[in-house]
């Protein structure tokens, strides 16, 4: 393998990295009273980000197969990226508040390192880097929460953060350290051979669910999401609930799916009654938040529940319906977020009750928001719809019809409290709704990417078509 | 090797370890202790990787190697929380984890 090829295969990690060295230098060179330059040099350096990590590659493998690079993983990364972009797009209005502006940097590098660490752990082909890749992800994100430093509910979430993320760790480290002891190799491709039903290997995949559970925000592990999405500055909530848990799910299955695929039939139970759980729980709790930032949040544990369902599906199909099912929650859920966002930048307001009568003022807001809560909800002519259909597509391929049920009656629960926003924006009568505002120019592109990617990406079927090509050539 | 010791020793010392951290950060109070049981959980997880590297696999150094790296994570970890809770200390004059609580339910 040449050398150019070896740096075609990290590509997407390169790039992330010499972008935030780039940030930093240009962040020292500035200035003090030129900062805010700072905001549109990251968005137009990290859309050049996103280009060239598009430059096709071959698959291939680095550092004697710790690291692994193929075509899926590749797209998933490009996915992020375009996550990432997005949610930078969004931060513009948050960021030139006074009190940040110290610190502009500092948010766009450190989610750029999280990213990187995310890249390292979706292409992992040990436990090791798939570790060091999750603590480089998770670590800075608690810097990032906490980042509001004068507000004690930011101080709360970051100290609440940091420290289940690191309980979580050891409890993940834990079952790896019994894998390892039972199977003497922390290569994935060495340890799937070597995995049986022994006592001590389901003992590890215990503690290693369990710690994954954590990231994923699955029920019982899920108390700390949302006081943590309460308490962090919008655009970090954003990012927490769709880059962050993307990544974590995808190479959560990717693990199920080669390293214990053997005891398969042990898991699948393990994961019936975690989807069945995370999409009760997380819905219930919906119903009775005011506000908006903790509203999604139990949001985004249901809709953990419901990508469960694809996990249930195994192989090439399920892996297929996981990765569709966040392209398409990254369009839904940051549309959601960046009104929500726009919202709270112009008036303080981050309550549900607060956006009564919203649509009489802000009608283009009122708009993106119920697309973004109808595509949440899988109302049919908009892409949620089809990202849930193809899970529960994928569940019923293994024959699990009771656990799609009980998914489908969770859905309709889901359709009540997010109508309840939508009802307070364009039904309920309100004296003094949100006074009119303009957004800025970066906020309205980021809508409307997402309000294309919202309508369209359900629509254009040879994106699911591409992906599965991806996705059979590994499973 | 240790004469007399078997690998059962010590991995009741680590099993011992792990439970003992899970439990300090059930019921502990302060915020700086219950930083210090996770340290505990990490470093029980230190000690599996050495004893099934030692005596279960000795011609390779994969476990050695893993424990190295997660001292040097376990240190940054603890880093940015210390900082984070000085930070709350900061915000609410004391590091209480019952007075952390305003975000509820």
């Amino acid at each position: 393998m040449t050398g150019f090829q070896t740096i075609l295969l990290l590509r997407h990690e390169l790039l992330l990295i010499v972008a935030a060295v780039v940030i930093i230098i240009y962040d020292l060179l500035l200035p003090a009273e030129k900062k805010s330059r700072i905001i549109h040099f990251s968005m137009i350096l990290f859309a050049f980000v996103l280009l060239l990590g598009l430059i096709p590659s071959a698959p291939g493998e680095l550092f004697g197969g710790s690291f692994q690079e193929n075509k899926l993983t590749g797209f998933m990364k490009d996915i992020l990226n375009l996550a990432v972009l997005i949610i930078f797009l969004q931060s513009g209005g948050y960021l030139r508040k006074t009190e940040n502006a110290h610190k502009m940097a500092e948010f766009f590098v450190l989610i750029i390192f999280t990213l990187t660490g995310m890249d390292f752990m979706i292409s992992s082909g040990d436990f090791l880097t798939f570790f060091i890749g999750l603590e480089t992800a998770s670590i800075p994100i608690a810097g990032l929460v906490a980042y509001d430093q004068l507000k004690s509910r930011s101080a709360e979430a970051g100290v609440k953060l940091i420290l289940l993320s690191a309980l979580s760790s050891g409890v993940l480290l834990y079952g790896i350290s019994m894998i390892y002891g039972a199977t003497g190799s922390i290569y994935f491709r060495d340890i799937a051979p070597e995995i049986t039903t022994s006592p001590l290997v389901i003992l590890g995949f215990i503690f290693f669910v369990s710690g994954m559970g954590f990231k994923i925000s699955l029920v019982p592990y899920h108390l700390w999401t949302a006081d943590v999405y309460e308490g962090a500055p919008i655009n970090i909530t954003a990012y927490l609930s769709v880059v962050s848990k993307g990544a974590a799910v995808f190479i959560f299955a990717v693990i199920l799916f080669t390293v214990f695929k053997n005891i398969i039939h042990a898991w699948e139970s393990v994961l019936y009654a975690l989807a069945v759980l995370t999409m009760t729980i997380g819905n219930l709790f919906a119903l009775r938040q005011d506000n908006i930032k903790r509203f999604l949040a139990f949001s985004s544990i249901a809709q953990a529940g419901f990508i469960l369902l694809g996990i249930m599906g195994t192989g090439s199909l399920g892996m297929t319906t996981i990765v569709y099912f966040i392209l398409i929650y990254i369009f839904t859920n940051l549309a959601a977020f960046g009104v929500a966002a726009a919202i709270f930048d112009a008036s303080g307001v981050e309550t549900i009750s607060g956006y009564k009568g919203l649509y009489s003022t802000n009608p283009k807001l009122s708009l993106v928001m119920m697309l973004a809560l109808f595509s949440l909800a899988g109302i049919p002519p908009v892409a949620g719809f089809f990202g849930k259909f193809f899970l529960f597509t994928s569940a019923g391929s293994q024959g699990y019809f009771i656990l799609i049920l009980i998914a489908v009656a969770n859905a309709t629960v889901s359709l009540y409290y997010y109508l309840r926003v939508v009802k307070a924006m364009f039904i309920d009568k309100n004296d003094q709704p949100i006074a009119a505002f303009k957004s800025s120019p970066t906020m309205r592109i980021s809508l409307l990417i997402c309000s294309l990617g919202i309508f369209f990406v359900g629509f254009i079927s040879g994106i699911f078509e591409y992906i599965m090509s991806l996705s059979s050539m590994l499973f | 090797m240790i004469h007399g010791l078997t690998i059962y020793h010590f991995l009741t010392v680590s099993t011992l370890m792990f439970f003992i951290g899970v439990t300090g950060f059930i019921i502990r109070q302060n915020l700086i202790t219950i930083l210090l049981s996770v340290e505990l959980i990490l470093n029980s997880v230190v000690i599996n990787f050495l004893v099934f590297n030692r005596f279960l696999y000795p011609d390779q150094l994969q476990g050695h190697f893993f424990s190295l790296f997660i001292i040097g994570i376990a240190a940054a970890e603890a880093s940015i929380a210390i900082a984070l809770i000085i930070n709350i200390y900061r915000r609410i004059h004391n590091i209480n984890a019952d007075n952390v609580n305003e975000m509820k339910y």
